[in-house]
């Protein structure tokens, strides 16, 4: 396991370094671009200008760039925005992080429960009526725009039914946890569900198919042979096996929402998290809170994966060794 | 092998006409596809209206009097406008007007164009260059594999999105230029080869699965034996075993890279105006949503509807032709 470890973080550190050299050139050495104009936003002035050449070095040698950059962002965390202008652009970062983590834990939360129920419930009944919905709520999942999926539940819950039914649901916005509980849950819960719909289907579906295949290995057979009820089997015995790729996938898809992923439901219910600030830094063009952002992102993402990975291999030893 | 009777083309074929849904899906795609082709027909000859220039001034006509596109609006201080809503008559702004005063119903059919052409075209591209690199990757093994399977990593790790909106956001304000390449800040090519490249891991990783494993395989070897050179190979004995793989992701792609681009049009790093697509309109809509919610519901069902209806028919390639082929997250 330890070797295992010590493979697997030395992997991931590699691939932060590599995204760290994709966006660095992206953004920095793409034909035909004038970096420090981009750096410097929309109409900047010479002065402007010329303080962005200068504080990331755009006469040195690209691989000197390349660490100013990165001295910047992680060891200094001095990036600052051209456009507004003097905020900094980490703190801006960490400090959006609770309104993402309450979105992205909540919703997965809920379409964890929601999509193992449904998974097992599927291959329980598999061949019956329940079946061809999942799956029908598993292509829907992966066919909405989830932009529009929440402009549309805005419409109902803010304006067309406001007075009626969803006379309880409070404005567009967050409220912290701290500061009131209650409130955070209100404001949260349809930016969860809508959410959570898109992932719930397309892990049934995949669980569906995991639990179907398990049901016909040997130790189910086994099981079966010594009388356990089918019930039994489905849960303790077929399930355990057919969590793991759930897990690996969990893994990827969380990492990938804490990371911004989540940038188009947070803009559409008004929540100030990392995606929000992406988004925003988007319309005036704000490229360092953008460089920021990504590489927050892809930091979770990496972190995510190989967490997933590490635990992984806890549950099936035979991933270590390979 | 494609012209013997009951070859696997054949067959394959013949249990996709017999899946009723995955032919009602191709239906319904065909429909979209063919109503959104006939855009400038409408706009022309039924509409009368240029979908793509503004019209704020302008009247039409509502139960046989005249009304104005943008009218004084009636919710509280009266201050601003709200444009007309919809008329259900296709010849006077059957779904009412947008912001600008532009045809709703007419820029639907136009934005279908642009989002089903990128989807279409990023989902050959990128199908293209998967297979490329995948089968390269898959059959040298080795370093090239090695350099190749790393990338892969790499741009696998990065969200999507945010991958995206990076190369957008640098190419959508000054276009691309790469020595005689010259690609323009508006041009439609720029978004489909964004999201082609970004992907490329999605459909090259597991290609080069399968071509590692037929690359052990005895009639690669007996070629190998017999002489042929690699590209001869990899054309002639590789590809047309990893053709139905790249054929059934192409369904699913495309629907995927449609998704990808009304996200990036919603964000405005798509599509550019004064062009439309499903995305831009639902953009364009968020203002008027709860006044005329039309606009923003209208191009997420077209979105919905083309989405599930590729989705479907993907399902149904993938059942007739690789049953085990696989999108990230198994969908």
């Amino acid at each position: 396991m330890l070797g295992y470890t010590i493979r697997r973080i030395g992997a991931a550190l590699f691939v932060l370094w590599a995204i760290s050299v994709l966006v660095f050139l992206i953004f920095f050495a793409t034909p035909g671009v004038d970096p420090a104009a981009r750096i410097a936003g929309r109409n900047a002035d010479p002065a402007t200008l010329e303080q962005v050449r200068r504080s990331f070095g755009f006469d040195a040698p690209i691989t000197t760039q390349y660490l100013k950059m990165m001295n910047h962002l992680f060891l200094e965390r001095d990036l600052t925005s051209f456009v507004n202008r003097g905020s900094r652009v980490v703190p801006q970062i960490t400090d959006a992080l609770p309104a993402t983590l309450s979105l992205v834990i909540g919703a997965a939360v809920i379409w964890m429960a929601v999509g193992i129920a449904m998974g097992t419930a599927a291959a329980a009944w598999r061949g019956k009526a329940a079946d061809p919905v999942i799956t029908l709520l598993g292509i829907l999942g992966v066919s909405m725009p989830v932009y529009w999926l929440g402009e549309v539940i805005n419409l109902f819950t803010q304006s067309r039914m406001h007075e009626t039914v969803f006379r309880w649901v409070p404005p567009l916005g967050y409220v912290a946890p701290t500061e009131n509980p209650w409130q955070w849950f209100l404001h949260l819960i349809f930016p969860w569900l809508s959410l959570a719909v898109l992932y719930a289907g397309i892990y049934a579906r995949l669980l569906r198919g995991e639990l179907i295949g398990a049901l016909r290995e040997d130790y189910v057979r086994t099981a079966r042979a010594k009388g356990i009820s089918e019930r039994r089997i489905l849960v303790r015995h077929a399930l355990r096996c057919s969590l793991i790729p759930v897990v690996s996938l969990f893994g990827l898809d969380f990492g990938a929402l804490v990371g911004g992923a989540g940038l188009l439901t947070e803009v559409v219910f008004g929540i100030p998290g990392i995606g929000h600030l992406t988004y925003n830094a988007l319309q005036n063009l704000d490229l360092p809170v953008i460089m920021g952002t990504v590489m927050y992102a892809a930091f979770f993402v990496v972190l995510a994966n190989a967490a997933v990975d590490l635990f992984y291999a806890r549950l099936d030893p035979r991933v270590r060794h390979v | 092998m494609i012209s013997s009777k009951n070859g696997p083309w054949r067959t394959a074929g013949r249990q996709l006409i017999r899946n009723r849904p995955a032919m009602i899906s191709a239906a319904a795609f065909l429909i979209i596809l063919l109503a959104c082709l006939a855009a400038p027909l409408y706009a022309h000859h039924v509409a009368h209206v240029d979908p793509l220039a503004s019209n704020i001034a302008g009247t039409t006509v509502v139960d046989g009097r005249t009304a104005d596109l943008l009218q004084q609006s009636t919710d509280g201080l009266g201050l601003g406008v709200t444009p007309l809503g919809p008329t259900w008559d296709p010849g006077h702004y059957l779904l009412g007007a947008d912001n600008q005063g532009r045809d709703v119903a007419a820029r639907l059919l136009y934005g279908g164009r642009n989002s089903l052409y990128i989807g279409l075209a990023s989902a050959f591209v990128c199908c293209l260059l998967a297979a490329v690199l995948g089968i390269v990757a898959g059959y040298f093994g080795g370093w090239i594999d090695a350099v190749l399977a790393r990338l892969f990593d790499v741009v696998w790790a990065f969200p999507v999105y945010l991958l995206a909106i990076c190369l957008s956001v640098v190419l959508v304000s000054g276009g691309l230029h790469i020595g005689p390449l010259h690609l323009n800040a508006g041009s439609l090519l720029l978004p489909i080869l964004i999201i082609a490249v970004i992907y490329v891991p999605y459909v090259a990783r597991p290609l080069r699965g399968q071509v590692m494993a037929l690359r052990e395989r005895d009639f690669i070897q007996a070629s190998i034996g017999s002489g042929a050179g690699d590209w001869r190979i990899m054309r002639r004995e590789v590809l047309p075993n990893v053709l139905p793989t790249l054929i059934v992701f192409l369904p699913m792609m495309t629907a995927l890279n449609m998704l990808t681009e009304s996200a990036l049009s919603f964000l405005s790093v798509g599509v550019q105006s004064p062009d439309a697509s499903w995305g831009t309109i639902i953009n364009d809509g968020l203002g008027l949503l709860y006044t005329r919610p039309v606009v923003t519901v209208a191009p997420g069902l077209l979105i919905a509807l083309t989405a599930v209806a590729l989705n479907v028919l993907g399902d149904g390639v993938r059942d007739a032709l690789d049953p085990n082929a696989r999108l990230r997250g198994g969908a």
